[in-house]
């Protein structure tokens, strides 16, 4: 447990001469610090300007992959689900009901795999160098959000092809996204901190994030679902995520409601639980890793 | 009171080693080991590990560092000084014990942390940077003198995958020598780069050093702890054994050393012949350059035996080997005997080495086993000024053969031979 008494160590913070830090051997659960994190923002925006600068060096197609992705899987969900399998799309066109939901969707399922590793693959940050350890999986879950904005472009292209006009909900969508960040945050905690210990999360995540994309309305409609059933399913935070931006985007009649409260409930309690574990284990961080 | 800079009380640090390792004899039985693994994890989950699986990296050491003052850390390989220097840079929390830290503290364990090949040398001076904790107007400030320092103005722009390794050195102690917390730490991190830029590091560290700022000094490299610092302290497994001037700090640290390492399980290919054991005798090398090395080997022999050549190679950290020395004993009588084998004028420099051996019984090979003991030669002996002012310039002192051709005649090359 480290304490700082006096001013909150702000690196760099000139002559702070009268700064006391007192490092002892701490036990049971600790304090958050977030101040202490914010102190470190500019390292928090360097890694991740980092993680999204070296994205795409070496690749052929760029930032192109940002769009390819959720295109193709748009074009082999709108074949197999909206034409094949003909289920309902809300009166929506099948590719730009898919399409809305795979924005919210990649990013979760990119941010998620991403942080998952992100203690792991820092390895020698943590070994050799000191700064809070939630720097790590909050800076990685930063640089996916850059493919979203690319993504984005393309949805607003599709919504002018095919006649969709927004309406005055699109408002929401940025709370909407808070929540697909908060959700992908606190899941990374955890993840990112069970991982240090037990590396079967590195071989876990990838079907993690199948059967969570299969649990969410994002190759169908969430109208398919059974009415008794839609309890259990709202307690998916990314239920809410995905429905509430069909419906600030395409109008669609899942209007924010109960379920998105239960939502967004979930998605702070698996963050703050999150981040309490994390904090719980980074001290063993720089020894098991 | 308030011009202590570093008080550190008590401290001890405990680390998993993990238990016992079993052999195992078939591939099989791995795999089923393998398999079990899980079960018996999983068991385990919960319960603090046997204490048999522990172990002190660091134990009731106490000290503390005025303000200003520059200290060295010494002691040998696993003895505990990385473990001491992450406690107080807050990598690693301690088991026990309290450290107080007065000051902003700055930690160099490596150079280079978090560079990112891909980057460009620029980028990667901003995002170093900001992991070592200055700001981000603190790295504009000094960005032309960091880019200076490292001597890469020409390669600024260029992603660091492309630098060659020296260009890369430089660039990560650059970033890392302008980093100016009141508190420095600092680990063996001088030991990179070419000659010429470890000269300039150490006066970049000799700088820091009378600017007044409170510096933590890990080396091996007795040289520089000497020329730094007039304090030290000796660590030896996990323990402060000694903490006074420097001088006497590397004598002592000599004496900790000075147990003869040995080296068991060297395998032989005779019937009648084993190597009990392999030693470096520490307390029969004088300090000093080409002094001579003694090892000892204990054998046993079945039955007497004939011609057996003892050869002892000596390989530098880089793997080259730079001496071999062998010589023929016509009889080795049966029972167990120690063979003392000295290596006097060997002129190996102060350095890591390891040993190879190797032993051949009425010519054929019973004994080669590589890199079996490791030995160190230091460079902290009354001779320092010699080997500096007579063996720099002339290195090796070997005869040359010298003749005179014919004025007229040509370079054939059959002159040349003796």
């Amino acid at each position: 447990m480290v304490s700082l008494q006096r001013d909150e160590g702000l690196p760099g913070a000139q002559a702070a001469q009268e700064r006391v830090t007192v490092i002892e051997a701490s036990s049971g659960w600790s304090a958050l610090r977030l101040g202490e994190l914010w102190a470190y923002r500019e390292l928090l925006l360097f890694l991740a300007w980092r993680d999204v600068s070296v994205r795409y060096k070496q690749t052929l197609l760029g930032a192109a992959w940002a769009i390819l992705q959720p295109l193709l899987s748009m074009i082999v969900f709108t074949l197999i689900f909206g034409n094949f399998a003909g289920l309902p799309s809300d009166n929506v066109p099948y590719p730009v009901l898919t399409y809305t939901a795979l924005l919210p969707w990649q990013y979760f399922a990119t941010a998620m795999s991403n942080a998952s590793n992100s203690l792991v693959g820092s390895a020698n940050l943590l070994t050799k160098v000191y700064f809070p350890r939630l720097v790590i999986p909050v800076a990685a879950v930063l640089p996916a959000a850059v493919d979203f904005v690319i993504a984005f472009v393309i949805l607003l292209v599709m919504m002018l092809i095919y006649g969709i006009t927004p309406t005055w909900n699109v408002l929401w969508l940025p709370v909407f996204m808070l929540l697909a960040v908060v959700t992908a945050l606190g899941v990374s905690l955890w993840l990112s901190a069970l991982n240090v210990q037990y590396r079967d999360v590195r071989y876990a995540v990838p079907f993690l994030v199948q059967f969570w994309m299969y649990a969410s309305p994002v190759a169908y409609s969430s109208s398919i679902i059974p009415e008794r059933w839609r309890a259990l399913y709202g307690l998916n935070p990314m239920t809410g995520v995905i429905e509430g931006f069909r419906w600030a985007l395409l109008g669609t009649d899942t209007a924010p409601g109960v379920f998105t409260l239960i939502s967004a409930g979930i998605a702070v309690l698996i963050l703050v639980s999150g981040a309490f574990y994390f904090t719980h284990m980074e001290k063993t961080f720089a020894d098991v890793v | 009171m308030s011009d202590v800079a570093i008080e550190v009380t008590g401290l001890g640090k405990r680390y998993r080693i993990g238990g016992p390792q079993e052999r195992y004899k078939r591939f099989t039985e791995t795999v089923m080991h393998t398999l079990s693994a899980p079960v018996r994890r999983l068991r385990r989950i919960g319960q603090p590990p046997p204490p048999e699986e522990m172990s002190w990296a660091l134990r009731d050491v106490s000290f503390e560092v005025g303000q200003g003052e520059v200290v060295g850390i010494i002691g040998r390989n696993g003895a505990g000084k990385s473990t001491l220097l992450k406690i107080i840079s807050r990598i690693t929390e301690p088991t026990e014990g309290r450290v107080r830290l007065r000051g902003r503290v700055g930690s160099l364990l490596e150079v280079g942390t978090g560079f990112h090949p891909e980057l460009t040398g620029r980028e990667n001076i901003y995002l170093n940077g900001a992991i070592l904790g200055m700001t981000r107007a603190e790295i504009e400030r000094k960005f032309d003198e960091i880019v200076d320092f490292a001597e890469i103005e020409k390669f600024i722009d260029t992603p660091v995958k492309r630098y060659s390794s020296g260009m890369y050195v430089r660039l990560a102690f650059a970033v890392a020598a302008h980093l100016e917390p009141e508190i420095l730490l600092v680990d063996e991190v001088l030991a990179v780069g070419d000659a010429a830029f470890q000269k300039k590091c150490l006066g970049k560290m000799g700088d820091v050093a009378g600017e007044g700022r409170t510096v933590l000094f890990v080396s091996h490299n007795m040289g520089a702890i000497q020329s730094l610092t007039r304090r030290t302290l000796v660590i030896d497994r996990g323990r402060l054994v000694a903490d006074t001037d420097t001088a006497t700090a590397v004598q002592q640290y000599l004496s900790t050393r000075n147990q003869p390492t040995e080296a068991h399980a060297i395998r032989s290919r005779h019937e009648a012949f084993r190597v009990d054991a392999l030693r470096f005798n520490y307390d029969l090398l004088e300090s000093g350059f080409n002094r001579p090395l003694t090892f000892e080997i204990d054998v046993t022999a079945d039955r007497p035996l004939h011609e057996v050549s003892v050869a002892l190679s000596a390989v530098n950290s880089l793997g080259a080997r730079l001496l071999t020395s062998e010589r023929t004993l016509p009889r080795l009588p049966a029972g167990k005997s120690r063979l003392q084998v000295t290596i006097a004028d060997h002129r190996l420099p102060p350095g890591n080495y390891n040993t190879i051996v190797g032993i051949l019984i009425g010519g054929v090979t019973a004994v080669y086993e590589e890199n079996v003991l490791p030995f160190e030669l230091s460079d902290v002996d009354v001779d320092n000024a010699f080997i500096v002012k007579r063996r720099d310039r002339i290195g090796a002192f070997i005869p040359a053969q010298i003749r005179v051709l014919e004025p007229t005649a040509s370079l054939d090359e059959k002159k040349w031979l003796p």
